[in-house]
């Protein structure tokens, strides 16, 4: 009997493993993925698989290059390869694509210490490198395939400059038949995802509601309207799956409302007065960084703790 | 009851043996007695090698106030007094009792009389009794209390998984919690009081709310089944709404609680006279064969009652005093059954494996699931680089170690073990800046004389 382990308790553990966490968002990134293959075709296809494969290639060389542990079973490169391929027009070249995960990877997250230690969303973050670095093919948006032309404005090019032509109708926006990246067209798949990931209890309501519907209280104070402002651009893909990322979001819940209520904010004001049509990537960057002091304010107070 | 209930964690409940009254051992062959099965100074011998001692005798005195007597829990010859290498990895002196076939008890055994308060705490003192929920907080001091008792929670919230030693108490000897009841109340005239069951015991909650029918100011509550809500400041927040704050005991804020099966021993004791010597225990755990409640003189073996059980049905990978929640790991199986054990669980390999942490990812868990609201993944930041200040600022003195923030881990960070390390920290820290502040205070005074 000299074999008996001996350790600290709790001696059972809930059954939630990260590797869990990050299937479950792997699992409601399903529905949009699959409607981007629809709505974009064969292009959508190549640029997940790319990004997928670079990003996960990128952990694991990365983590030997550095002598770390390699935990690319835990999935969270793959969610930020998907979450990057989804965020990119489908007529982005592949090698772009491919040094847009590298970036991800090595830069953003494994050089600042790997899961966890990044301050910015790894996705995110590369995304506005490449629209600032690559800017001709990532400005130019795709149509989808049911559409004649290859590339058109994207419904908010049109809502900033009318003369690039009319927003299509409500279905269409919904369903993702428009111009845009290839994962936030498809606002039906999104939302699927979205309540999935609630459900499962992996995200709580706040962060995303709070996003939404400052979005759309700003959108009528704008004058603009709030159904169309929601259901174009990333606010959707953003606010149930960039805005809810544990590592670079604050860890409660007041925080989480905060870090929503920012996003909406600095994406109106982008959409509003900013030079880009579209700004969820750079407000979802900006909170990011204001995360570590979110998370200060916003802490809740001990129960029994000293009087502050 | 209270509205805002402080948050917790739904654990696996696993109460097996809920159903099964306890059985009593057969007497085992030798029993080792450690001299401190309660927090506060070891007990003093009384006996030496050689001595004969009856079932009951007492064989240490309390050392000091915080402190409890200890008794023969069989009858039998001393063999040994030496020191033991107790699970809480402290050298312990412990008394060895060979037992003989013949089991007298002691003569001095007889129901008590008790006329006042003074004479209720001895009573409660030469019991031997300490807080039986796992604390093993000396029950007497507990009830020494000096300003006004609003309320005496009687606790058979029972959270932790596996354990029925306490629902088998309240199942099967009901007198003796309700006359236990009645004397507390005679003696420390408490305002009301407050039985909480949590509500996986619906017999138990229908029982006890039975018997407390015709009694004005005693009440029996069902509380959520959610982890830890057997805790003390779970069970006072989460009936009277009271806040006990951090450093602080229940009695500042007019509570007392006292587990049920504390309370049935008091009773016993006042009824019959024989102190605390055998304890009522969950034997469960996925490794063991026959899962039961078992009733064992204080020092058996724990492979003993495994064995009664019908040994291991797997090679046992942990073996645990305790719920799986904050019970401890032993080193092996030859550890004794003490006063404040109610459960030996024996994990097979695969539940007993230890977990591999990986990094945090910031998921907040942790402190969603905390019931204080403290933040253990900050306060994990902080320990890591050594940042005493915010240490205290993010007040992890107030952590009570239930281990929740762990459980709920989906990184599987040893969180709990950071905040007892923690709460090391700030202590030595807090002596360190008492000490500095002295030391110019007495320079300042010096510098003084010489002015």
């Amino acid at each position: 009997m000299n074999n008996l382990n001996v350790s600290v308790s709790p001696h059972i553990k809930s059954p939630i493993t990260t590797q869990k966490i990050m299937t479950d968002v792997l699992i409601a990134l399903a529905p949009v993925t699959i409607a981007s293959f629809v709505l974009f075709g064969i292009r959508a296809v190549l640029l997940v698989c790319v990004c997928v494969t670079a990003s996960i290639l990128c952990e694991f060389l990365s983590q030997k290059v550095m002598k770390r542990k390699v935990t690319v079973s835990d999935g969270s490169a793959a969610v930020t390869g998907l979450l990057l391929a989804l965020s990119l027009p489908a007529n982005a070249p592949l090698w772009q694509a491919a040094i847009g995960s590298a970036f991800a990877i090595v830069i953003v997250k494994q050089l600042f210490g790997g899961l966890g230690q990044n301050f910015a969303n790894p996705a995110v973050t590369a995304r506005v490198m490449m629209l600032i670095s690559f800017s001709n093919s990532l400005a130019v948006a795709t149509n989808t395939v049911f559409f004649d032309s290859v590339s058109s404005a994207t419904p908010l090019a049109m809502i900033a400059d009318p003369s690039k032509g009319t927003v299509p109708d409500y279905l269409q926006l919904f369903l993702g038949n428009h111009a845009g990246t290839i994962g936030e067209t498809c606002s039906l798949a999104l939302l699927a995802g979205g309540i999935y990931l609630i459900v499962k209890k992996v995200i709580t309501w706040h962060e995303p509601f709070i996003f939404v519907a400052t979005v759309m209280l700003l959108s009528i104070a704008f004058g603009r309207d709030p159904l169309t402002d929601v259901l174009t651009g990333g606010v959707l893909i953003a606010a149930f799956f960039m805005a809810t990322d544990y590592v670079t979001t604050p860890a409660q819940t007041y925080g989480r409302m905060v870090f929503g209520f920012g996003c909406g904010l600095i994406t109106m004001l982008i959409r509003v007065y900013g030079n880009y049509p579209e700004g969820v990537s750079f407000a979802i960057l900006l909170m990011n960084i204001l995360t570590p002091y979110i998370d200060n304010w916003t802490k809740k107070k001990v129960i029994g703790g000293a009087a502050k | 009851m209270y509205k805002k209930r402080m948050a917790g964690v739904k654990v696996p409940h696993r109460k097996n043996t809920a159903a099964l009254a306890p059985v009593a051992i057969p007497l085992p062959k030798q029993v080792v007695i450690p001299m401190s099965m309660h927090i506060g100074a070891p007990a003093k011998p009384l006996v030496s090698v050689g001595d004969m001692v009856k079932k009951g005798q007492i064989i240490a005195e309390e050392g000091g106030f915080v402190s409890a007597p200890i008794h023969a829990s069989v009858a039998g010859k001393v063999t040994k007094i030496d020191t033991v290498l107790t699970s809480a990895g402290r050298y312990m002196p412990a008394v060895t009792i060979q037992t003989t076939e013949e089991q007298p008890v002691d003569e001095n055994i007889k129901p008590v009389h008790i006329a006042n308060k003074e004479e209720f705490l001895q009573a409660v003192n030469n019991s031997g009794v300490v807080g039986l929920g796992g604390a093993g907080f000396p029950t007497r001091v507990k009830l020494t209390v000096k300003t006004k008792v609003d309320y005496i929670l009687v606790n058979g919230a029972e959270c932790e998984p596996y354990i029925t030693s306490d629902t088998r108490t309240m199942l099967d000897k009901p007198d003796l919690v309700m006359e236990g009841i009645e004397l507390l109340k005679r003696y420390l005239q408490p305002g009301r009081v407050v039985i909480g069951i949590e509500d996986n015991k619906p017999d138990c909650i229908e029982l006890y709310k039975k018997r407390c029918a015709n009694l004005t100011d005693v009440d029996a509550v069902a509380l959520p089944a959610l982890y830890p809500q057997g805790g003390e400041k779970v069970l006072i927040h989460n009936i009277t709404g009271r806040v006990v704050p951090a450093g602080k005991l229940p009695i500042d804020v007019g509570c007392v609680v006292i587990n049920c099966t504390t309370l049935a021993a008091i009773a016993n004791y006042v009824k019959t006279g024989m102190p605390l010597v055998e304890k009522t225990v969950t034997v469960d755990g996925s490794a063991v064969a026959e899962p039961k409640n078992v009733i064992a003189p204080i020092g058996t073996p724990m492979q003993d009652l495994f064995d009664f059980c019908g040994g291991f049905k797997e090679e046992p990978g942990k073996i645990l005093y305790g719920g799986p929640m904050m019970g401890i790991a032993v080193y092996d199986t030859e550890q004794p059954i003490m006063k404040n054990t109610n459960a030996i669980i024996a994990m097979n390999k695969k539940d007993g494996k230890i977990d591999e942490p990986s990094n945090c990812i910031h998921c907040g868990r942790c402190t969603a699931v905390c019931p204080l609201h403290i933040t253990p993944f900050a306060i994990e930041r902080a320990f890591k680089t050594e940042n005493d200040e915010e240490l205290v600022k993010l007040e992890v003195m107030n952590c009570m170690e239930c281990g929740c923030c762990s459980f709920s881990c989906p990184a599987k960070r040893p969180l709990v073990q950071v905040n007892k390390l923690a709460k090391m920290r700030v202590k030595a820290y807090q002596a360190k800046l008492e000490a500095e502040k002295k030391a110019a205070a007495e320079a300042a005074g010096k510098e003084e004389k010489k002015a």
